[in-house]
């Protein structure tokens, strides 16, 4: 509880532990605010359902806070005027105004999750797929790590809850706002979820590799970060871990 | 979609709830084999019966529909790949091999699938599309410099001008046409074809082809996330040509992508050392397929090859596994073994969407 996790990707997409965590968080009873600014809602309910959670479901039981990117974008941009009078929030307003800072969208995500009365729902989770998109919609570095900040507090201090985000990239990447970001926010997780290719290329089987880093160094104890390495292989409905090597392919 | 590409493009026709690709070349740097690419998207929805939506800032919409290659028909199809197929055929009897036994049991490699695994229709480059076909379809075009003189300028996230001008055209038409599921008494469901040409180009009104420093870095990647939004919620389809080879700052293409569903760049050999090097003297140039849709799955349909060369004939053009072929020269040694290794080393630059390797094993 009050973890914060950080997904990342080089090389590969590591969009399935995306999938992974939210039909989890939905499984084990807590109510997750999702925003999900790649995909659309029935991408993730067509790959939820293959693993047994139905998103539909959870969101009209109100387990389900989910914000898609994509049709909040549009509505903003193409939306009726009367729609703003009357007070819509609009948690992607960073895009169309000058002011760079993502207040709005953590506006959003405060209220989501913030308690309230009759709440069946014991834990908070705030999941986000992807984090580069901000940057790619013109929230500056600086922005995006104060957004992620102040959910952190308000998430994984406040309600004791936890926070997952997803963040492209790798270390050939041209892209150094990312980088910096993503860089950034991995000193400062408790979980790293690292999906990488294999540095010896595209192989049918063994679809990548995945890092865990769990860091102990940040508890009080000062003991050394835990690393764990699996490779995977991704199938319609699971994915199957295996220890280096040991793919069943090969054995 | 694109003709003989074997397992990549199937997915794309599984997708019967919404279709809603967004699809992004990168340019070859003339622009020669993306532009006949584009061409073959259009000509795709044409002979479908789809509308076209064409937007271009450099060529006038007519001018690029009536350049559409004509769809071949079924025997003449036939008779153009015949040629080929026979000639694999005629090897199939069982040779046993010595030295390389262990290759035994492994599949024939196919240059091209086989007609039992066609996708889409085949089109004949020499010849230009009916106007008779064309006119069965319904076509919208956008021409920046015709838009921007005839109504004031628009205010659209800080986006470009043009590329605001662009999606407020292309909203429109979604929404007019029923599209995105408005109007729903109108008529039967259709499929819009989005053809976006040389988006990036200075001719848009953008500077990230012209400069290191633009001065505005996410007017492209802006554009690409609320078309992206526009297509996921119509039944429609896109293909948009970047020059990426003009665009200074790698990080907005690295944007560029990861917005996009697919992502196939081409890279020709028209003046560079490649074309006179033996190992392409079949091809005109490479495909690198940068990223392929994972759409509603957990899983993408990745096919087994990852060097993929094309070739443009006189009537055909065709997208062909690149093979080396054995060394059979007089002067093999070590020092040409040299050379071929470090060509083979440029191919397999790999697949985002599954796994790229950093170093190449020597085998």
């Amino acid at each position: 509880q009050g973890k914060f996790t950080l997904l990342r990707d080089t090389r590969t997409d590591g969009s399935f532990l995306v999938h992974h965590f939210l039909s989890f968080y939905l499984r084990a009873g807590c109510k997750v605010c999702f925003v999900a600014l790649l995909q659309s809602f029935s991408h993730y309910n067509i790959v939820a359902q293959k693993l047994g959670v139905s998103l539909t479901a959870a969101k009209e039981r109100g387990q389900l806070v989910f914000l898609e990117g994509l049709a909040s974008c549009l509505d903003m941009l193409f939306g009726e005027e009367e729609e703003e009078q009357a007070g819509q929030p609009r948690p992607l307003r960073f895009i169309s105004e000058s002011t760079s800072d993502l207040r709005a969208l953590f506006d959003f995500v405060r209220t989501s999750l913030a308690p309230a009365a009759g709440d069946a729902w014991p834990g908070r989770v705030l999941l986000l797929d992807d984090l580069g998109v901000l940057l790619s919609l013109g929230a500056s570095p600086v922005a995006v790590l104060d957004f992620v900040h102040y959910c952190r507090v308000a998430v994984c201090c406040r309600l004791q809850g936890n926070v997952v985000v997803l963040a492209h990239g790798g270390e050939d990447s041209e892209d150094e706002e990312n980088e910096l970001v993503v860089t950034s926010l991995c000193h400062h997780s408790d979980l790293i979820l690292w999906a990488e290719g294999l540095a010896t290329g595209f192989c049918k089987d063994v679809h990548g590799q995945l890092k865990i880093i769990r860091r102990a160094s940040l508890q009080p104890g000062g003991e050394q970060d835990v690393l764990q390495t699996y490779q995977y292989k991704i199938q319609d409905k699971n994915v199957t871990f295996f220890a280096r090597g040991l793919s069943a392919a090969v054995l | 979609l694109l003709l003989c590409c074997g397992n990549s493009y199937r997915c794309l026709s599984n997708q019967k709830q919404n279709p809603t690709i967004l699809v992004s070349t990168e340019e070859d740097k003339y622009g020669v084999y993306s532009n006949l690419l584009f061409k073959y998207f259009l000509a795709e929805g044409v002979v479908c019966g789809h509308d076209l939506f064409v937007a271009s800032a450099k060529e006038l919409p007519t001018n690029i529909l009536k350049e559409l290659p004509a769809p071949l028909l079924d025997d003449n199809y036939r008779n153009e790949l015949g040629e080929e197929a026979t000639a694999v055929k005629s090897e199939d009897f069982q040779d046993s091999m010595k030295i390389a036994w262990r290759y035994q049991n492994l599949p024939k490699v196919e240059v091209s699938p086989t007609t039992s695994a066609r996708f889409g229709h085949y089109y004949d480059v020499s010849k230009t599309m009916s106007s008779e076909l064309l006119q069965s379809i319904k076509c919208h075009s956008f021409f920046l410099p015709e838009e921007l003189s005839l109504q004031p300028t628009i205010k659209m996230c800080n986006m470009n001008c043009g590329y605001a001008r662009l999606l407020q055209s292309i909203q429109k038409i979604i929404y007019q046409e029923g599209f995105d599921g408005s109007h729903p008494q109108k008529k039967q469901k259709n499929i819009l074809r989005i053809g976006v040409q040389s988006l990036g180009a200075m001719l848009w009104g953008d500077d990230i082809c012209s400069t290191d420093n633009p001065e505005d870095t996410h007017s492209l990647t802006k554009f690409l996330y609320v078309l992206r939004g526009l297509l996921r919620k119509s039944l429609s389809a896109c293909i948009i040509t970047v020059p990426a080879h003009l665009i200074q700052n790698k990080a907005i293409m690295e944007r560029v992508t990861n917005l996009s569903d697919v992502v196939v760049g081409l890279e020709s050999f028209i003046g560079s050392e490649r074309e006179t090097n033996p190992l392409y003297k079949d091809y005109h140039g490479l495909i690198h397929v940068h990223q392929i849709p994972r759409l509603n799955s957990l899983i993408c349909d990745v096919s087994d090859t990852k060097d993929l060369a094309f070739r443009l004939k006189r009537k055909l053009f065709t997208i062909e596994r690149l093979h080396l072929p054995p060394d059979l020269s007089d002067t093999v040694s070590r020092s040409s073994k040299q050379d071929l290794a470090e060509s083979a080393k440029l191919l397999s630059s790999g697949c985002g969407a599954m796994a790229i390797g950093k170093k190449h094993l020597d085998f």
